[in-house]
């Protein structure tokens, strides 16, 4: 088994073939999506390959310790232009190619007008712990 | 005996161990070893004297970690004095863990996890589940806040107040695991309500059991949020509610009025009201005026706002809010709904989307993205 991050965005990604933002969408079409999302999830709990999912705010702040090693400073709220994520998922799946198919069906999360969206996700395998047996 | 049935003697158990002499973290732990028995033995072999058994129980396994310490040699010296336990007396001096637990030295998360192992008798694996945390993480957060109260005396009364407010935030953490913290926190609220005289105790009982009332309506199949203006009121819970107007009213009459005991009047306003329309909302504003003398808390002046949007029209509502620092939290969603009601729908569906980048939640999020998306429907329609 090797786990999988996909990484969902609010910018930063290549343009979705349905981009049409999500309040420009009818309420049915709303619903549509977010019952998909969670059906999708619902499933992946059902085949053992859930890890977990979350969602973030588009709201946030870059962070650094200052000079004196006292004080953060911050450099925020997010610029317009910045790569913003809006969330993930994690799996654990048994092969590269099943983790191309979740983060496919997830891409084609219904959008405006029913339409699959096609949106860009990033899948990103997590490192894994050492095995002892390739540790000596 | 079911295994609610079995926590409400948590407290009183502990109290005993703590009253015969064990320090209080022990006694946690000890007590939190004979509840995990007790789970697993009494199905077969149920005691005849449930709060005894959990004593001598619990007693048991803080000798055995009291000797199996060598260095605590010498409170073992001290332990092994007391008297063999006897019988035990019904005297319910609980109180004080509830005062002990919900420390002002305890941050709110300390208090929070505290109280619901050592009062309300929850496994550490439970309350981790229901803030989704790690286990181990909890378990670390519990133990500190042992340590940071081990040396606060038990024989000073505390501070009610400290205690409605650390139950009050685990109300509002609702249901999420296999644990409903919302019921968790209606049993302990009773059960502090039946050991103390304080209106204000039975105000924060009355709000919970008014809010929980409505808990079916407020979600619908999908997991959407439904707003109170749109709920199945047949859904709500009628004989919650009754006691909760029951528990509210003997609180009023005492005439000591704070600030749970106004919110507790507010929700029994709108459980009232057989129809959204017929909802006293005069009497709300005046609730809301109470309880910002009480408080003078922003989130209040914000609710009030919304209020008067409904008693006085959208554009008195429109100009409480403009008083309002913006920067509120749910600020742009109710600037949002009051401009919809007077008519501005291209401000109200910009607001809404707005309001949806703001929000704290996932269901608020969708929620507030459905309303934009409505009003933008409708506004293509119309062209």
């Amino acid at each position: 088994m090797a786990k999988y991050l996909l990484l969902k965005h609010y910018r930063g990604n290549p343009e979705a073939v349905n981009c049409v933002p999500m309040d420009q969408w009818t309420p049915e079409e709303v619903s549509a999506h977010i019952t998909y999302m969670n059906d999708f999830a619902d499933r992946l709990r059902e085949s053992g390959e859930f890890v977990d999912a979350q969602a973030l705010a588009p709201l946030g702040t870059w962070v650094r310790s200052d000079l004196d090693g006292r004080t953060p400073v911050t450099d925020g709220p997010f610029a317009e232009t910045k790569d913003l994520i809006a969330g993930w998922m994690a799996i654990d799946v048994d092969s590269y190619e099943r983790a191309l198919e979740c983060a496919a069906e997830l891409s084609a999360a219904p959008g405006a007008n029913g339409e699959p969206i096609h949106e860009w996700l990033e899948l990103r395998p997590f490192l894994t712990e050492m095995p002892d047996t390739v540790s000596e | 005996m079911d295994e609610a049935r079995l926590r409400v003697l948590t407290p009183e158990v502990l109290a005993a161990l703590v009253r015969r002499g064990a320090d209080f973290a022990a006694a946690e732990d000890a007590v939190q070893e004979a509840l995990l028995e007790a789970v697993r033995t009494w199905p077969a072999d149920p005691p005849r004297d449930p709060k005894g058994w959990l004593i001598t129980v619990a007693w048991r396994r803080f000798l055995d970690a009291a000797r199996s310490e060598a260095s605590r040699r010498r409170r073992e010296d001290q332990v092994e004095e007391q008297p063999e336990p006897g019988p035990v007396p019904d005297v319910d001096d609980s109180l004080q863990l509830y005062f002990l637990c919900a420390h002002p030295s305890l941050t709110p998360a300390s208090a929070v996890a505290l109280t619901l192992r050592a009062v309300g008798g929850l496994t550490t694996r439970q309350i981790a589940q229901a803030y989704l945390v790690p286990e181990a993480t909890m378990a670390q957060r519990i133990s500190r806040a042992k340590r940071t109260v081990s040396k606060v005396r038990l024989d000073r009364p505390g501070d009610p107040a400290t205690v409605l407010r650390v139950l009050y935030l685990v109300f509002n953490e609702g249901y999420s695991g296999d644990v409903d913290l919302a019921a968790e926190a209606i049993r302990l609220t009773r059960q502090l309500a039946a050991r103390i005289d304080d209106p204000e105790v039975s105000g924060l009982l009355a709000l919970m059991l008014l809010h929980h009332a409505r808990r079916a309506g407020r979600t619908a199949p999908d997991g959407s949020l439904v707003p109170l203006a749109e709920q199945d009121r047949t859904r709500w819970d009628t004989a919650l509610i009754h006691e909760g107007v029951t528990v509210l009213q003997a609180a009023l009459a005492r005439d000591r009025l704070g600030e749970f005991q106004a919110q507790a009047a507010i929700a029994a306003l709108h459980a009232d009201a057989p129809t959204a329309e017929e909802t006293d909302w005069v009497q709300i504003v005046e609730w809301y005026d109470e309880l910002a003398a009480l408080t003078d808390s922003p989130v209040v002046r914000l609710n009030r706002a919304v209020a008067v949007g409904e008693a006085d029209g959208p554009r008195a509502g429109l100009a409480a809010l403009a008083a309002l620092d913006d920067t509120l939290p749910r600020h742009t969603a109710v600037a949002a709904y009051l401009h919809e009601r007077s008519g501005d729908l291209p401000a109200a569906a910009r607001l809404y989307a707005q309001a949806a980048a703001k929000a704290g939640a996932v269901a608020e999020r969708d929620h507030l993205v459905r309303q934009a998306a409505r009003l933008n429907t409708l506004l293509r329609e119309g062209r």
